[in-house]
């Protein structure tokens, strides 16, 4: 079978979906974090298709930019996790709640 | 031709080097007082370099594009940034968190900003807005020991890297539909071309990750806790100039795009709903909230959506009341939210009925806190009102009378929660005896007030400075 660009398209709206549910429905913070990476690696693949059939460099570019990026949120959000549970001994987003309106 | 790119780009040239060197500096001194006074240098000269005018043109292979519009821009993000260090030191100092970091992320944040309102590019506009995002979580949590800052900071981050993955991903998307990045390269495309079904989806979704960030409805549901949790001079930072920011840079990417939604009965329909929903639910919301920060967390919400009527309306007149709305209602936030630092740095208080009294043990920080709120109201003659005034014109002049008759109403029920500390603080008996002793009136707040006053009896100079930033922002 001959893969076109709808086949990566399709594939990486997929994996964004699986990160989108992931994030909605999980409570433990890491995992939430795991799906929030499976998103922007899901835009990684479709930059990267769009620029191959396209016959671009810039989505390529952009790609190295997201993933530089996402490795800066990764070193914020665990430390954030860390200061978290070193103060509550829980990850899980349900128990983390003084601030109600 | 790089030597003149960097000249071009002089105040983001030299907001890099700057944080370079104020790393530097705190590594090596590890004197928060030292790298204080340097940020605050770094600040005063880019609010100088805004005051002059400059060369305008694309820099770096039409990646950032200088002009009046994105130095207006810096101009307000300068101007927060230098107010909020200044006010943060004393509460910094009281909560034990008197650290150097705090300042230099400040200016990192700031220099997020800077690159989002001169992008020109979808890659500086995707770096410049996780810059600006990522220092923000890091403001959110810097009270490290404190479980509701944990908390907040904990809620922003989870969702900020998820509205930046719509954000991306539309991005992606548009990128897909029109074959380029740069954007005016996609607004000739567009002119030239119908807009395909790929190109909407993501301009929805980057639209998401842009409600996502100024808070508006339903994209809201953070904005409370996280700006009651944060520490509160970071809370200022978080609810004006980075709001501030992500309005320009949404009226940049709309500039490009407007061959396809100018007259687009669905666009018009779907971002005045928005519009609409926002300021109902913040200023409906508002009304039960008895802390404050909550309080004006909700009220951010409802500023965010009179600032979304200016967009709507779509035209040049629209987007410089925005610009000039950015800046006023940054003032105002920033310097109610000083009030709040003070009296909360010296007595834990929070909530509207622990202000009781204030007028008369303090009462110039009363009168102060008094203009803010009327100011925030829209109540002539301080700065919020020519603001508002002009974004609910701009809708009339589009004819869109009927979003601009929501927003006054809207801005009505507002009244009831702004006048509501005002009677506590000049109508009502103190609590306890010498309540607020030991709260001093930080002179910044009075010069804040002051800038407030001055921009609503005298606003000509600057609405003609959001005019022409709006005017000569995207004619190449």
């Amino acid at each position: 079978m001959h893969i076109e660009l709808n086949h990566y398209l399709w594939l990486s709206a997929f994996m964004f979906t699986v990160g989108v549910i992931g994030v909605l429905v999980r409570r433990n913070a890491i995992v939430i974090f795991m799906c929030v990476e499976l998103m922007l690696n899901a835009v990684n693949l479709s930059f990267v298709a769009f620029s191959h059939f396209l016959s671009d460099i810039q989505g390529q570019m952009m790609v190295f930019f997201v993933m530089t990026v996402a490795a800066a949120e990764a070193a914020v959000g665990l430390a954030i996790v860390i200061s978290l549970f070193r103060n509550r001994q829980t990850v899980n987003i349900d128990e983390i709640n003084l601030l109600k309106g | 031709m790089a030597l003149h790119d960097l000249l071009l780009a002089l105040p983001i040239t030299f907001a890099t080097l700057w944080t370079i060197l104020l790393i530097v500096v705190e590594a090596t001194a590890k004197r928060a007082q030292l790298t204080f006074s340097l940020t605050s240098v770094g600040f005063l000269i880019l609010i100088t370099m805004m005051l002059f005018p400059s060369e305008q043109g694309y820099a770096f292979g039409e990646m950032l594009r200088l002009s009046p519009y994105s130095q207006f821009a810096n101009f307000v993000f300068a101007l927060s940034g230098l107010l909020v260090i200044t006010l943060s030191q004393s509460y910094l100092a009281k909560e034990n968190i008197h650290f150097g970091e705090y300042y230099i992320i400040v200016f990192i944040a700031t220099l997020g900003m800077m690159l989002m309102a001169s992008a020109a590019h979808m890659v500086v506009l995707f770096i410049g807005l996780e810059i600006m995002s990522i220092a923000l979580y890091v403001l959110a949590g810097i009270m490290r020991k404190d479980l509701r800052a944990n908390e907040a900071a904990m809620k922003y981050f989870l969702l900020g890297a998820f509205s930046s993955g719509f954000f991306l991903y539309g991005i992606s998307l548009i990128y897909g539909a029109t074959g380029e990045m740069t954007l005016f390269k996609i607004g000739i495309y567009l002119q030239e071309n119908s807009a395909t079904s790929l190109f909407w989806i993501g301009l929805s979704l980057m639209m998401v990750g842009f409600l996502f960030k100024i808070s508006a409805v339903p994209f809201h549901q953070w904005t409370p806790d996280v700006y009651e949790g944060s520490p509160t001079p970071s809370t200022a930072l978080m609810s004006t100039a980075s709001k501030a920011a992500a309005f320009t840079a949404l009226i940049t990417v709309v500039l490009n795009v407007s061959s396809q939604t100018e007259n687009n009965s669905n666009w018009i329909f779907a971002l005045s709903t928005i519009a609409v929903l926002t300021m109902v639910v913040g200023n409906i919301a508002a009304l039960s909230q008895d802390n404050l920060k909550r309080m004006l967390a909700f009220s951010s919400i409802a500023h965010a959506g009179y600032m979304l009527v200016g967009i709507v309306a779509g035209s040049d007149a629209g987007y410089s009341a925005v610009l000039y709305y950015a800046l006023v209602y940054s003032l105002m936030n920033i310097g109610a939210f000083g009030v709040i630092a003070l009296i909360e740095q010296q007595r834990e208080l929070t909530s509207a009925s622990d202000y009781a009294g204030l007028f008369k043990e303090k009462p110039l920080l009363a009168g102060v806190m008094a203009l803010f709120m009327l100011s925030l109201t829209g109540i002539p003659p301080f700065g919020g009102f020519i603001g508002k005034y002009k974004l609910f014109a701009a809708a009339v002049e589009s004819g869109l009378s009927w979003l601009a008759v929501v927003g006054v109403l809207a801005s009505a029920v507002s009244a009831y929660y702004y006048l509501r500390v005002v009677v506590f603080m000049f109508m009502r008996e103190p609590q306890a005896e010498n309540q607020f002793e030991g709260v001093v009136l930080n002179p910044t707040l009075v010069l804040i007030a002051l800038l407030v006053f001055l921009l609503g009896i005298f606003p000509t100079g600057m609405l003609r400075f959001a005019g022409e930033a709006m005017k000569f922002a995207f004619n190449m």
